[in-house]
């Protein structure tokens, strides 16, 4: 792969690849209450250290990459968790603040930081967990085929995009209101700009 | 949406301007001091004998706050920015487009068109409310001018002819300018734009609120990423911020020519507040100069809605949209530039 990309490139692809190309492709980044919050969560996440809960190590802000999948990132928590075998294998912990997600994107990257610790340590990893801030809960994400393909068509997706700097046209929708780009990426602006000077040329 | 902060005028002249934690601190000759957090602001414009600190200099640049110098007339001489903003594809795609005739002569004629259709809202604002004190007829002849311009600019044009539309709107626009004074026409002449220097009160207004317009449209396009030499319109000459003065010929009729014309007729400028040198030029006194940055920002502060977006913002912000329409158009995120057209 000629470009890694941050794992968060798949979120923000999933949310909008419009968002995604702005932040990847334009380099645009505005902040909002949400991503201000999350960044403060992460600065004080982030300076953890490796510890041992229940008996299980954890380890914080573990950097991840993936030469296959062009990826690069941070893991909130990786443990080490026995499989059925009785071998120590990495478990990544995704920390979110809110509620859990009906769609997939939670699950999405945590996938793709399994498959990153997957091909640097040369193991297999059937299991990781997202824990919601929310309901203080952890829900558990079994790394199936099919989570495991979605990663590597968004993966794909994103990279033949980045590479040929392509921003997709704007589609407004629902998601549009809690975007912290919107203001760059003017959503309701539609390619009538011709329409628009004649209808002033002509009052 | 961006927010519409200040701009820090500093006029006085042996005023020493320096960094002090968030706040940028303005000493004056007689040991005055006042300070500004810097959060407030989005831009220093520094008139003639006026110093700064490398430290301020340096975190205005950090903060994305453009420090300017003019010279205690007006006219500009340099300006500070940090490392090179925004996107570097972005800029290539305007380079791209700048060499290209055919696109550049699509955006030119959008920004004439602007100028145009808001040169005549503006005449035709003034027939409609004062229509018995000027020459409608001449005004309203200028009307028809303008709209005969507007109506050759619907079809594509080479870069020339659009050029010659525009001085041609130009024109008869300043030759009933003077119609638009209402108040002390005798001290208050205009027979057409003169300027380096200024030899009348109008053209030394006129001159100095274009130089503010510039500065604030030059800090709109780097703001997003582009170039403000490289114009379409304006071609490159070295020194010479094309892209933006492309960008100014929206906004000169309704925010620099309406807000020269109110501070004439409302008699917030008068003839003593300007020297007359020697040689004809025309200056305006420090006073005076307040008096008409007080009117720049409040007249950005106002509140307009914005004819594409149809969004409400202060009028300041204008530039800035405007600046991100342009990129998005060089981008091919807009099948065109849309000028700002003001009701």
């Amino acid at each position: 792969m000629p470009n890694t990309l941050p794992l968060s490139a798949l979120q923000h692809y999933m949310y909008c690849p419009r968002q995604c190309a702005l932040i990847h492709v334009e380099k645009v980044w505005v902040e909002n209450r949400f991503t201000a919050e999350g960044r403060l969560l992460h600065l004080r996440a982030d300076s953890g250290v490796p510890g041992r809960r229940g008996g299980i190590a954890e380890d914080r802000a573990v950097p991840l990459r993936s030469d296959r999948l062009g990826l690069y990132g941070i893991a909130d928590v990786v443990e080490m968790r026995p499989n059925s075998t009785g071998q120590d294998v990495p478990y990544p912990v995704e920390y979110k603040r809110g509620q859990p997600k009906v769609d997939a994107c939670d699950r999405v990257q945590v996938c793709a930081q399994a498959m990153c610790l997957e091909e640097m340590l040369g193991v297999r990893i059937e299991q990781g967990a997202i824990f919601y801030g929310k309901p203080r809960r952890r829900e558990i994400v079994l790394l199936d085929t099919d989570l495991r393909e979605l990663v590597e068509r968004i993966c794909a997706d994103i990279h033949v995009m980045v590479e040929e700097r392509r921003v997709p046209d704007a589609e407004y929708g629902p998601a549009c209101r809690g975007c912290s780009l919107k203001s760059e990426c003017m959503p309701k602006t539609t390619k009538r700009v011709a329409q628009y000077i004649k209808k002033y040329l002509e009052s | 949406m961006k927010k519409l902060l200040n701009t820090l005028y500093v006029s006085s002249q042996g005023s020493y301007l320096s960094k002090d934690g968030e706040c940028v601190v303005v000493r004056s000759e007689d040991g005055q001091k006042k300070r500004f957090p810097i959060h407030v602001l989005d831009g220093v414009v520094c008139f003639g004998n006026v110093l700064c600190s490398p430290f301020l200099l340096g975190h205005c640049a950090d903060k994305g706050v453009a420090v300017s110098f003019l010279t205690e007339w007006g006219r500009f001489l340099a300006s500070v920015r940090g490392p090179q903003s925004g996107n570097v594809l972005l800029r290539r795609a305007q380079y791209r487009m700048a060499d290209d005739c055919e696109s550049s002569a699509e955006i030119a004629r959008a920004c004439i068109i602007g100028k145009i259709v808001n040169s005549r809202a503006v005449l035709r604002r003034c027939v409609r409310d004062h229509g018995d004190r000027i020459d409608r007829e001449a005004l309203s002849a200028t009307v028809g001018v303008l709209d005969d311009c507007t109506r050759r600019l619907q079809t594509p044009l080479l870069l020339d002819e659009a050029r010659g539309m525009e001085g041609q709107a130009a024109n008869a626009y300043f030759s009933v300018f003077s119609q638009m004074i209402l108040q002390n026409r005798d001290v208050f002449t205009f027979t057409g734009r003169n300027r380096r220097p200024p030899v009348d009160i109008v053209n030394c207004l006129l001159s100095f609120v274009y130089t503010l317009l510039a500065h604030d449209i030059r800090s709109a396009l780097e703001a997003v990423g582009l170039d403000p030499q490289v114009g379409f319109l304006h071609r490159d000459r070295p020194g010479r911020p094309g892209l933006a003065l492309d960008m100014m010929e929206e906004f000169r009729a309704v925010l620099a020519d309406r807000l020269v014309l109110s501070l004439l007729n409302r008699g917030e400028v008068r003839e003593r507040g300007f020297v007359r040198k020697e040689s004809g030029a025309v200056f305006m006194d420090d006073e005076t100069r307040k008096v008409v940055l007080t009117g720049w920002q409040k007249r950005k502060q106002s509140e307009v809605t914005h004819p594409f977006l149809k969004e409400k913002m202060a009028f300041g912000l204008v530039f800035h949209v405007q600046a991100k329409l342009l990129a998005r158009c060089i981008r091919h995120d807009l099948d065109g530039y849309p000028p700002f057209f003001w009701k």
